[in-house]
Formats: structure tokens, sequence, C-alpha cells
């Protein structure tokens, strides 16, 4: 079966040029190669600075890679000029952590849910507004509160909102970069089921970024480990948690409550 | 220090650049200081053009410039045709007297405003905010002509006050103490009427910032140790919002020439602004630029002044400066 | 050489059992209601009538999620609640004082030295232009006469005592220069440093990774070991209170909804919103994995509205188990074992 993506030994470098003129250098992504089916969902966890957000940001499109390919739908997208990316940004989506932030606090959510429809400039105004609705609908999102202002949602509700701003282009693969992390439990639930269906139903592929490993092997068919910019393990979910082959594994698995139950109780002193 | 570097040269670049647009400004201005002299039937064309060669205002603009600019970096300024003698003595002496009062000035503003500020935000909506907002309201809406006036017809009325200039007559007279009591006499009225000019709208900057500031999480946090409330507004609240309040103090150094203009002219102090004032009607060309130039510098000052300031005050720009 | 803090609650006892149930409690918490008032003048009720105990040396895990009133609890058992927030009725007795009717001077003596608040996001608690050791120093300012020579040394023990590694560098540190693990310990380091009975943390590892997670509640543990804190730990995350409260105390809606043993409510949860909870979690905590990308049995429906006052169960609309009685009236808290009991009619009440 052919990949949805590909990425090849991708590498990013950031540089700092500290006092004096002495440059420092900074490697946030080394030798990252793994691959993504179609419809199905890669869980990449690992701590912070691990460079999980960096590899979300050159994946979309947002950043360039130092060097190395990334490959969606039979396209190199690292190979493609500015223009041609434009017309291939609309496949990936991205979904951040924190709704409040990353959604505009002066837009209905209608408007929200509209302005990447505008941006694209296919369609009438009519058009939008019944595709939003529609996308509004799909998430969950009640019809009668699509005029209102962000901060007038739930946390919940706002996430939704976010999906459905991430679908409106219909992209065939959504970066959902810790966004369930800043939810409460019962909203985590929510939403993951929400993911559920919507994966079923669009045939959307899934990169989740998190670090709760508990989620993570909920959601996900193949877990890539990474540390200081690296993968460090990758593989089926059933596997992972069996059989860590990595220190880092280990201690990941270990820290999370529920997936080791048997350490819990001898942490009950 | 790259930090600081670059803002110099961004300051030199600014000052180039003013002083061409001044010096083109002022020229392509119609007219001269020898236009009066032509209107005198008395005075020949002759004489005159004479005149106009000998202060070499005939020759084309850009060497002018040059000529300036060279003679600027000797120390000079050029000539002023007004008081007949060259322009940068004039200058240093004016600008230190505007300096005197000016700073003098801004010190005891901001040393009211900060307390007044202050009480204000932690008493908001409150009775003594809203009688200092009512009291700011009513000064901003006086004109500074109308207060400097007023306070002039008081010191005329009362006598309590001298009525104008730097120095009473004689005064060389007197001793160097003595001297800088006749000064600080002949201060009193021009400090007062630029302090409460300039009061009103930085006690409404204070205010918002530290309101801004008493509802974040840290300020509750530090209420909750037990810190008590006069270090909580003094210490957290007024250095959290330092950053726009130190920003703001660059700008009113900035302008502090332009602030002092109008009360310098009314209650006759011998600062830069009546000798801006009369050299413009004058038509005295290089007066104009000389004191244009020292108002650049001013404000150049002034904010490079709060970039030093912001930089000393909030490590995250210290922090960030470094990462550039 | 280093100093012993005095502890003035210590009772000379070293241990970490919990006193008998005859003895006073530290905290006593009777009926708080608290209202928020908007600016377009709408009244919301955050707490709706909360009682609860705290004793010695215990630790109290309350769970709650958005919209259920643990963060206006945390605020208001110290009187810092902000200027549209009310306390409309109820008492909160620390060692028999009312600290809502008690004089501020009182209070601020309290704040800090005999009762300490962890704020959520540490980022966001911690002054950005001071630094770490200036804001420790304050703290300790605030309650003891110290020399500046022994305000530092002081603050480097605190800092050592929170496992932070090179205290020096850390208290010569800005908030935005270290990571923020660092800053939750910090923020620890102040909540410990004038030696209180009770600590009060909303959300202690709400931003952080999962192994810093660890550490901070392993941290937790060795601190109210060392020095017998009593702690109110406050989170939405049932996982993190398991082998670490002693009882739990579960709210909804600003009422408590359940309360008992930590492990007998994890087990056998009563409520039906807790049993809920517990369900929609992908890894339960007994161990029982679901099929992996199943659909979670969720709590269907949104938090409740605070504006909207109910005469009845708050959670009645999205609960799986209601009946009519439930819309009628409030549940009162009904005793269902030893220690554990339930607001829910399905248990009388």
């Amino acid at each position: 079966m052919e990949q949805l993506l590909i990425t090849e030994n991708l590498e990013k470098r950031y540089e700092n040029a500290g006092v004096l003129g002495t440059k420092r250098e900074v490697w946030a992504l080394q030798g990252v190669s793994f691959s993504i089916g179609p419809r199905s969902t890669l869980a990449l966890v690992g701590e912070s600075g691990s460079g999980k957000s960096t590899l979300a940001f050159c994946i979309a499109c947002l950043e360039r890679p130092t060097s190395g390919r990334i490959v969606f739908d039979g396209n190199e997208i690292t190979a493609l000029n500015e223009k041609q990316l434009r017309d291939m940004r609309p496949q990936i989506q991205l979904v951040f952590q924190d709704p409040a932030r990353s959604l505009n606090p002066r837009f209905s959510a209608l408007e929200i849910v509209c302005e990447p429809l505008l941006v694209q400039g296919r369609f009438t105004k009519q058009e939008r507004e019944k595709r939003a609705r529609a996308l509004l609908a799909q998430v969950g999102i009640p019809q009668e509160t699509a005029l209102r202002r962000p901060y007038e949602f739930s946390g919940g509700q706002r996430q939704r909102l976010a999906i459905a701003r991430a679908l409106a282009l219909e992209p065939k693969l959504l970066i959902l970069d810790e966004a369930l992390s800043a939810l409460d439990c019962s909203v985590q639930a929510q939403i993951a089921n929400l993911l559920l269906e919507l994966q079923s139903l669009l045939g959307l592929t899934y990169l989740f970024i998190t670090h709760d490993f508990a989620m993570a092997a909920h959601l996900a068919d193949e877990i890539a480990v990474m540390e200081c910019g690296r993968i460090v393990e990758l593989s089926a979910t059933e596997r992972v948690l069996r059989a860590p082959e990595q220190e880092i594994t280990r201690r990941l698995i270990a820290a999370t409550p529920g997936l080791s139950a048997a350490k819990l109780v001898q942490e009950a002193v | 220090m790259r930090y600081f570097l670059r803002r110099l040269m961004e300051a030199a670049f600014l000052l180039i650049g003013v002083s061409i647009l001044t010096f083109l400004f002022s020229t392509l201005a119609p007219g001269n200081y020898f236009d009066e002299m032509r209107l005198n039937p008395q005075i020949s064309s002759e004489t005159v053009a004479a005149l106009r060669a000998q202060y070499q205002l005939d020759r084309p603009l850009p060497v002018r410039y040059v000529r300036w600019v060279s003679s600027l970096l000797h120390g000079e300024m050029g000539f002023s045709f007004a008081y007949n003698s060259p322009v940068a003595p004039l200058l240093w002496v004016r600008a230190r007297n505007t300096l005197l009062l000016t700073l003098t000035a801004t010190f005891i503003a901001w040393a009211l405003a900060l307390p007044l500020g202050v009480w204000s935000a932690a008493t908001l909506h409150r009775l003594p905010d809203r009688s200092l907002s009512w009291a700011t309201a009513a000064l901003l809406a006086i004109p500074d002509l109308v207060l400097a006036l007023g306070l002039l017809i008081l010191a005329v009325r009362s006598g309590w006050f001298p009525t104008g200039g730097m120095v009473s007559l004689g005064s060389e007279r007197l001793t160097p103490l003595q001297q800088t009591r006749d000064i600080a006499l002949h201060m009193e009225l021009p400090v007062v009427a630029l302090v409460l000019s300039l009061l009103p709208t930085l006690v409404r900057h204070v205010r918002g910032a530290v309101a801004d500031v008493l509802h974040t999480p840290f300020l509750r946090a530090a209420a909750s140790h037990g810190i008590p409330r006069h270090t909580l507004l003094y210490r957290y609240a007024l250095r959290a919002a330092a950053n726009p309040l130190i920003s703001l103090f660059g700008f009113s150094v900035g302008a502090l020439l332009s602030g002092s203009l109008l009360v310098e002219v009314v209650m006759s102090w011998p600062g830069l602004g009546p000798l801006l004032l009369e050299a413009i009607l004058a038509r005295d060309l290089y007066t104009v630029i000389g004191g244009v130039l020292c108002s650049t510098i001013f404000l150049i000052g002034g904010n490079f002044l709060a970039d030093v300031l912001l930089y000393w005050a909030d490590p995250r720009i210290r922090t960030a400066a470094s990462a550039q | 050489m280093s100093r012993r803090f005095a502890w003035p609650n210590m009772d000379g006892r070293t241990g970490t059992g919990l006193l008998p149930p005859t003895m006073t409690p530290l905290l006593q918490v009777q009926d708080l209601h608290v209202t928020y008032t908007s600016s377009a003048g709408r009244v919301s009720l955050a707490l709706a009538g909360l009682s609860f105990d705290v004793h010695r040396g215990e630790t109290l895990g309350v769970l709650g999620e958005s919209g259920s009133g643990k963060s206006t609890l945390a605020v208001a058992l110290l009187r810092l609640l902000p200027e549209n927030a009310e306390v409309q009725k109820g008492a909160v007795l620390f060692e028999g004082l009312d600290l809502l009717q008690a004089e501020l001077r009182t209070l601020e003596r309290i704040r800090g030295r005999r009762i300490a608040l962890i704020f959520q996001e540490p980022s966001l608690a911690l002054h950005p232009t001071i630094r770490i050791g200036d804001q420790i120093g304050d703290v300790l300012a605030a309650h003891e006469s110290l020399t500046e020579g022994s305000l530092r040394q002081k603050t480097l023990q605190l800092l050592a005592e929170v496992s932070c590694a090179d205290p020096a560098r850390i208290a010569d540190s800005y908030p935005h220069q270290v990571s923020g693990g660092q800053q939750q310990r910090v923020l620890i380091a102040q909540a410990i440093a004038c030696g209180p009975s009770l600590i009060v943390a909303d959300e202690p590892t709400a931003s952080l990774d999962p192994t810093t997670q660890q550490e901070i509640l392993s941290l937790f543990r060795k601190l109210r070991r060392k020095f017998n804190l009593s702690l109110i730990l406050i989170t939405h995350n049932p996982a993190l209170l398991a082998g670490l409260a002693d009882r739990l105390l579960v709210l909804y809606g600003g009422r408590a909804a359940e309360s008992g043993p930590t492990e007998r409510v994890l087990a056998s949860p009563q409520h039906p919103y807790t049993r809920a909870l517990l369900q929609s979690m992908p890894r339960q905590l007994n161990g029982i994995t679901r099929r992996r990308q199943s659909r979670l049995p969720i709590i269907p429906g949104e938090a409740p509205n605070l504006e909207v006052l109910a005469n009845g169960c708050r959670f009645e609309t999205r609960c799986a188990e209601r009946m009519e009685l439930c819309s009628k009236r409030e549940p009162a808290a009904e005793s269902v074992s030893e220690g554990h009991t339930v607001a829910c009619f399905k248990y009388g009440g």
C-alpha cells in the first residue's frame, strides 16, 4: 500500500547568534525517517524539547527542513517552490494545543470556519456558509451557537471548532499537536471519539503528537518515540507497550499512570 | 552590546537624515534673512547682494550643506545673522537653560505621578480614584497657555514670585550660593506650569499600567504568600508595569523641547524655545537648523535612554537581545 | 551547617500517621457559597454549599473539571477572590478561626505562613522581572525578620529541599530562564518556606511532561512526610490522585458529588458522575484495558452553566441514571460506607 507521508532523513538546524558574534547551532531534528499509511494514525510521543513540534511544522510546510525529503501523496514537497507549496498546504492541516490562542477572538465560530474557504476563493458567500455550517454540525457544535465568539465556548467546544476549521479544506493529513493536552479528562474522551468518527467517515490520516502515552496507546496504530530530535523507537502500538526497547520509552510508560498499574500501588507509601 | 551599537548607528542615520531635511526645508522656504533689508529703500540692492555673497547664501544647495556639515565637524554650527555671532555657543547656553528647567519638571512630575497613579489603580473606581480622574481631566482640559498665563497673573498680583527671566538684575554680584537660590526662585513658576501640564497624562498612564497588572496571577500568588500590601504595589505591581512607563519616559524626554517652548516664551525663560521662535520669524537660517538639530538630539537621546532603561529593567529583553 | 526550620505545628511528632478522627480537623469548610457577577450583571453560583474537612497530616484530593468550582475553592480559602466574586454564605475554620471573618492583618499572617497556596501555571505565577531567589526571599521576609545573609542561605536550602539542581544558579535566574518543572519546584519552595501546616496545590502538574509530573508528585510525598504537611491537591485527572491522596472529594457544579477514601472511590465509585468520569479514561486505573480505537464511554453534554440556578441535582441533565426526583430537589450527602458519602438520590438523600 502506498504510504501517504514519507520522510527521509529530515534534519532541522537552528542558529542562535550568541554574544560577540559566536554562533550556536541547535539541531532540532536529526535523521528523522518514518512513514504513515493512509487512513491510519501515528502517535509521536516525547518530552518537551524532543523536537515533536518542529517535526509537525516541517511536515505542515510551515518550516523548511535543513535537509532531507518529505514525500506526501507521491509529491516531494521539499522540492516544491513557494507557489506550488501553496497548493499543497490545504492537504495537510494543523490543530494546536491551545484553542484559545489559535482562534481569532474577534471572529464568530462561523467566520472562523469560513475563513479558509474565503482564502481559497473558490466559493460564493452562500456556498461558504453552507459548507461551514455543515462542518460545525459534523464536529458537534450546535447551529444556534454558530455566531458566538470563541470565548463564549467551553474548552472542548473550542477544540471542536479548531478541528472544523482544519477540515474546511478537506485535508488528507491532520496533524494534532498536543490537541487534547489542555482539556479536562472527560472532554478528552469526547474529542477522541470525535477524531475516531471523523477518521472513519472522511478517511483521514492522523499524526498525533502528545506526551500522554495513554491516549496515544488508545488512538494510534503505531507509536514513534522521539528523544533529542531523533526517533529512537517506532513500532506497532501493542509491541511498544508490551516490549519497549528503549530506556526513554520504558520511562515514559512508567510515568503514565494506568499503563502500569502495578507500579502505582508500590508508590503509595 | 551589539544591541546598543545597532541602536547608536540607527540614531546616527536618523540625525543625518533630519539634518538634510531641515536644511532642505529651511532653505527651500521662500525668503531669507536679507529680504527685510531689501524692503528698506535706503539699503542698495548691491549691498544686499554683497551681504548675501558674504554669507554664501547664493551658493547652490548641496555645496552649502557640505560646508555646513564640515563646519559642524569642527564644532561650529554656522553663523547667526540675527545675533551676529556663531550659532553653537548661543545654542549651548540656551539648551542648558532649557534642560535645567525641563529635567527638573520631568523629575518632579514623575515623582508625583507614580504614587498618585499607583494609589488610583489600587482604589480603582472608588472615591480616591474617581476624584483623581476628575482632577486630571480638568487639568488636561485647560490649555497650557491659559495655565502659564494664569500663573503669571498670580505672580504679578501676589508679588510672591519673580515674573519672568532666569536671574534677577545684578545677580553677577551675588555669591554662588545666592545665585543658585536666585535661579531656583525664578524656576518655581515655570516648573509648576510644566509639571501641571505633564502630570495628568503621566498619572493616567501609570494608573492604566498598574491597573492592568493588579489582576495578574503572579500578583495574586504574591498576595497569597502574605506579602504586605505596599510591597505588592510598589515592588511587584510597579515593576511589572514598568515597560510601558519606561517607554513613556523616553518619549517625554524626547518631547522636552517642544513641551517647554510655550512656557519658556510666556515666562521669558531664556531657553531654546524663545530662541527658535525668534530665529524662525527672522529667517535666521543656521540658528533654526541648529535648534531643530538640538531637539532631534533630545528625541533620539530620549529614545535611546528608554532603550537602555528597558534593557536594564526587563531581563526578558536582555535574553531576547542576546539571542539575536 | 544546616539550619532546621521551625515548624510551629509539629506537636513533637515526626510520623506521617493520620490522627485519630476524634481530634479537631485542621481545616473545616462549612456550607461555602461563592458567586461571581459578570460585567453584564449576570450572577453565577460557583460554589453552592460545599462542606468538607481536612485533618492534620492528611492529603485530600479534590477532583474537579472545568466549571466544578475547584479553582474558586482554592482562592476562596484565603480570601483571594477577585473583585467580582463574593462569599454569600459559609465558614472556613482553620484551627478554629474563621478565615472568612478574620481581620486582614490576621489573614496576612496566615497566608504563606500557616496556609500556602500553589497556583496553576507556574510560568504565570512568578513575577517576570524579579529574580527567583528574591521572590523566595520576599516570602521569607514577609513573615520572619532575617538578615540578608540568612535570607540567601535559607533560599538556597529551600531550593535544595525541592530537588533543584544547582540552587545558586536558579536563585540568580529569572523565571523565563528556567524550565517548567523547575518553575513548579520554585512555587513549591515558596510554599514550604515558612513552614505551613496546610498546602493547597491547584493543578500542580498540569503543563508538565509525564516524567516531570512524577518527579513533582514524589516531591510532594517526600515533603509531606518530612514536614508532616496536610495537603489539598486539586486536579481534573484522577490518575494523579491514586497513590497520593488519602481521601478524595469529587466536585461537580460547585457541590460535592462524592467523598471518601481514595482507593474506595476509585475502585467502586458510587456517584454516576464519578463512575462516568473514571470510565471515560482510555486506560483504566484498575488496569482494565479497552480495545484500541474503540469509542470511549463519554459523559454527554457540556459542563453545567453556573448562571442558571438549578433546583435539582446539577448533574441531572447529563446523568445516565436520572430519575424524576433529580430535577426537583438537590440530593443531600448520604453515607454509603465508613467515611464514604455520596450526594445522589439513588442512595437516599
